[in-house]
């Protein structure tokens, strides 16, 4: 036990003393999260539209004023060439033609789609507004009845990307901090030859790589309590659910992450292998394969089942579910499970790879 | 203390493979087979007794880390009829009880350069069970000249002071064997002297130390020694015993224009060997010439001043003679 201490002592005065390594360990979740919380925003807003309207009669007029009374579409010119509207959209001026036929009846709307999602989503405003007219018009007119809609926004009622990352970036950063820096700070040991003398002494491997863990374990605590304190109180994201079901399955997590880390750090020989690894294996799935960003469902069949063996896809699931849809244990049983079976399974493979020797 | 019999160690370079590149020495020049695979110990044998100071001397790439690592229980030594023992115990089977005893000091500073002075004496202790205060009697007179020192960090000390650190790191579980892998390379020679007084002092106390070196002069220091070259030994006696053995006519040449000198003795068909030793020549010769009758072929050819003074063979003219006997007969 006290070699044990000694070892977790002398792992926590290496990171100490290296400052810089120090301040990008906890300094790159409070970056992610303020760059995604205000740099990065998937909101629409600002669509640039321009009208033709060759006849003008009150229905044109009413669609354009309710158009333009609308936040997402700004008005930028009532142009009386179609040609020069098309100039102005390939110059990227334009996300939007109105464009009306001669009678002033029918309406054509030309979409500026090179963003399919900022695309997607003029359509569907413009057309929401123009149907939306129609039927106050139809209204006036005495309808035997009336079909209302109303559509309500639960969990993320204002549809804040924040909502959608922060989950994510958990996944991300606490997987990423834990595996990077574990395997970084074994593997250092090997190439500066301190780890000739470990070995040559009666420390026992095991004591050796759980004393390296400690240190990461307490350092993603920090950042995980720093990502929700930025996320609540900057961001305004609430944590609807239990926080200690959260804070319990962040500590699965970023066990996992550990052991990940120590099964690279058991196969690999020099740092620059090791970060390299650890990135391709922990960025790459975890920004693309976990439904951080993009939504698993939308993806190939093949992408998806891949998908399965990403561990950030089942923590980013938990989280959202646990975070932003306030539910529980019953929801998120079958994640957990997933990850604890990950766990041991990568503590299991990561111990039976210790080698007591050099080769 | 340690018994070594019939060990060979070879390394597999095939490519593709996982390489046993980058630990460091002892990859460079050893005999291959011809598979690509290295063969960096050939049938080692030897023996030393508590409390003797036995020392490896040897070029870099003899093989002299390798041995270090197999008797450290460092690395497996090829399958086969061999043994490895130290203190009794097998270096492959007892390898946990072997590492409660031994100090292993690698032959490249392996301290954390991070840490202070004080920080890693202590973390050493820690890991071997002890402390410094218990064990402070064993490493007082190496660490008390680091001592005041303690609070600098191990990166920021000078050569010879990383070296006396790193001993009292091996020493401060008060080991039962020492190893010392190439402890004096890169030391200042004042530094080089108290370091083997200290382990003078330790063989007094009963502490076995085997220690490598590249350095011929060393080698008298040692109670026995072993000339080690491409994997062998090739000779192993008390340093006075190697010198005896020798039974060559050894002449030193000094004179202006020294490597031409050098030249001229190795094609003189008396001249068995000529190598060059700092500040003059060593040249072994048949029997029948004489001082004089080489002095005056020499002048003949031009070099003035020269001097020639039959001289008692050292531990480099043994190595360099049985170097050059392993030589011919692999031809």
């Amino acid at each position: 036990m006290k070699q044990f201490i000694a070892f977790v002592n002398k792992e926590f005065r290496h990171i100490f003393r290296d400052r810089r390594t120090m301040l990008i360990i906890l300094g790159i979740p409070v970056v992610q999260i303020l760059l995604f919380g205000f740099a990065i925003n998937t909101e629409v807003k600002d669509l640039h539209v321009a009208l033709y309207a060759p006849s003008p009669n009150s229905f044109i007029n009413g669609v354009t004023e309710r158009l333009y009374q609308s936040e997402y579409f700004t008005y930028r010119a009532e142009l009386d060439d179609p040609i020069k509207m098309e100039e102005s959209m390939r110059k990227g001026k334009l996300d939007m033609m109105v464009l009306f036929d001669s009678k002033g009846e029918a309406v054509q709307l030309i979409i500026n789609s090179s963003d399919p999602n900022r695309g997607s989503i003029a359509a569907t405003y413009a057309t929401a507004i123009i149907a939306g007219y129609q039927q106050e018009l139809a209204g006036m007119r005495k309808m035997p009845f009336q079909i209302e809609v109303e559509n309500r926004m639960i969990y993320n009622p204002e549809m804040k990307s924040a909502y959608m990352f922060v989950p994510g970036i958990m996944g991300l950063v606490l997987m990423l901090i834990c595996t990077m820096m574990t395997s970084v700070s074994i593997v250092r040991e090997k190439e500066r030859g301190t780890m000739e003398v470990l070995l040559a002494s009666p420390l026992k491997q095991g004591t050796m790589v759980f004393a390296k863990t400690v240190p990461y374990l307490a350092i993603s605590l920090v950042n995980f309590a720093s990502i929700l304190l930025l996320s609540y109180y900057v961001l305004k994201v609430p944590i609807q659910g239990s926080l200690w079901t959260l804070t319990l399955i962040s500590i699965l997590y970023i066990f996992l992450s550990l052991a990940f880390g120590l099964l690279i750090s058991t196969l690999m020989r020099n740092q620059i292998n090791a970060v390299i690894i650890s990135a391709i294996l922990v960025m790459l799935p975890g920004l693309l394969l976990s439904g951080m960003i993009f939504p698993i469902e939308n993806m190939p069949q093949i992408l998806q089942w891949l998908s399965h063996i990403v561990p950030a896809r089942w923590y980013i699931d938990i989280v959202r579910k646990v975070m932003i849809q306030g539910l529980g244990w019953a929801v998120i049983w079958r994640e957990t499970t997933i990850l604890v079976g990950m766990s041991l399974l990568l503590v299991g493979s990561s111990i039976l790879n210790i080698k007591s020797r050099l080769e | 203390m340690i018994v070594v019999e019939n060990l060979h160690k070879t390394y597999s370079t095939g490519l593709g493979k996982k390489g046993k590149k980058g630990k460091g020495k002892g990859d460079g020049n050893h005999y291959g087979n011809g598979d690509g695979d290295v063969k960096a110990l050939n049938g080692v044998t030897f023996r030393v007794n508590k409390g003797e100071i036995h020392g490896i001397i040897g070029p870099d790439g003899a093989g002299k880390s390798t041995l270090f690592r197999i008797l450290t229980s460092l690395l497996l030594p090829d399958e086969g009829p061999s043994k490895a023992t130290v203190a009794g115990y097998d270096t492959v089977k007892d390898f946990r009880q072997i590492r409660q005893i031994i100090g292993y000091m690698p032959g490249r500073f392996s301290l954390y350069q991070d840490l202070t002075v004080e920080e890693n004496l202590n973390f050493f202790a820690t890991l071997f069970n002890t402390t410094v205060k218990e064990n402070y009697h064993v490493i007082k007179d190496i660490y008390g000249q680091i001592e005041p020192f303690k609070d600098r960090r191990a990166g920021a000390l000078s050569g010879g002071m990383k070296q006396k650190l790193a001993l009292s790191c091996a020493l401060v579980h008060r080991p039962t064997v020492l190893f010392l892998d190439e402890p004096t390379t890169g030391v200042d020679p004042v530094s080089r002297q108290e370091f083997w007084e200290i382990l003078d002092k330790l063989s007094e106390q009963g502490i076995t130390i085997l220690v490598s070196t590249a350095y011929m002069d060393e080698a008298n220091r040692c109670t026995r020694i072993s000339l080690m070259q491409g994997g062998r030994f090739m000779a192993t006696d008390t340093p006075k015993g190697i010198t005896e053995s020798y039974d060559e006519l050894l002449w030193s040449v000094e004179g202006e224009r020294m490597p031409a000198l050098l030249a001229e003795l190795r094609v003189h068909p008396s001249v068995k060997t000529a190598f060059a030793f700092g500040d003059n020549h060593h040249v072994t010769v048949r029997e029948g010439i004489s001082v004089d009758a080489l002095r005056e072929h020499l002048t003949g050819k031009g070099f003035n001043k020269v001097r020639i003074t039959p001289i008692e063979p050292t531990v480099e003219d043994a190595f360099m003679k049985a170097s050059m006997e392993v030589l011919n007969g692999n031809e």
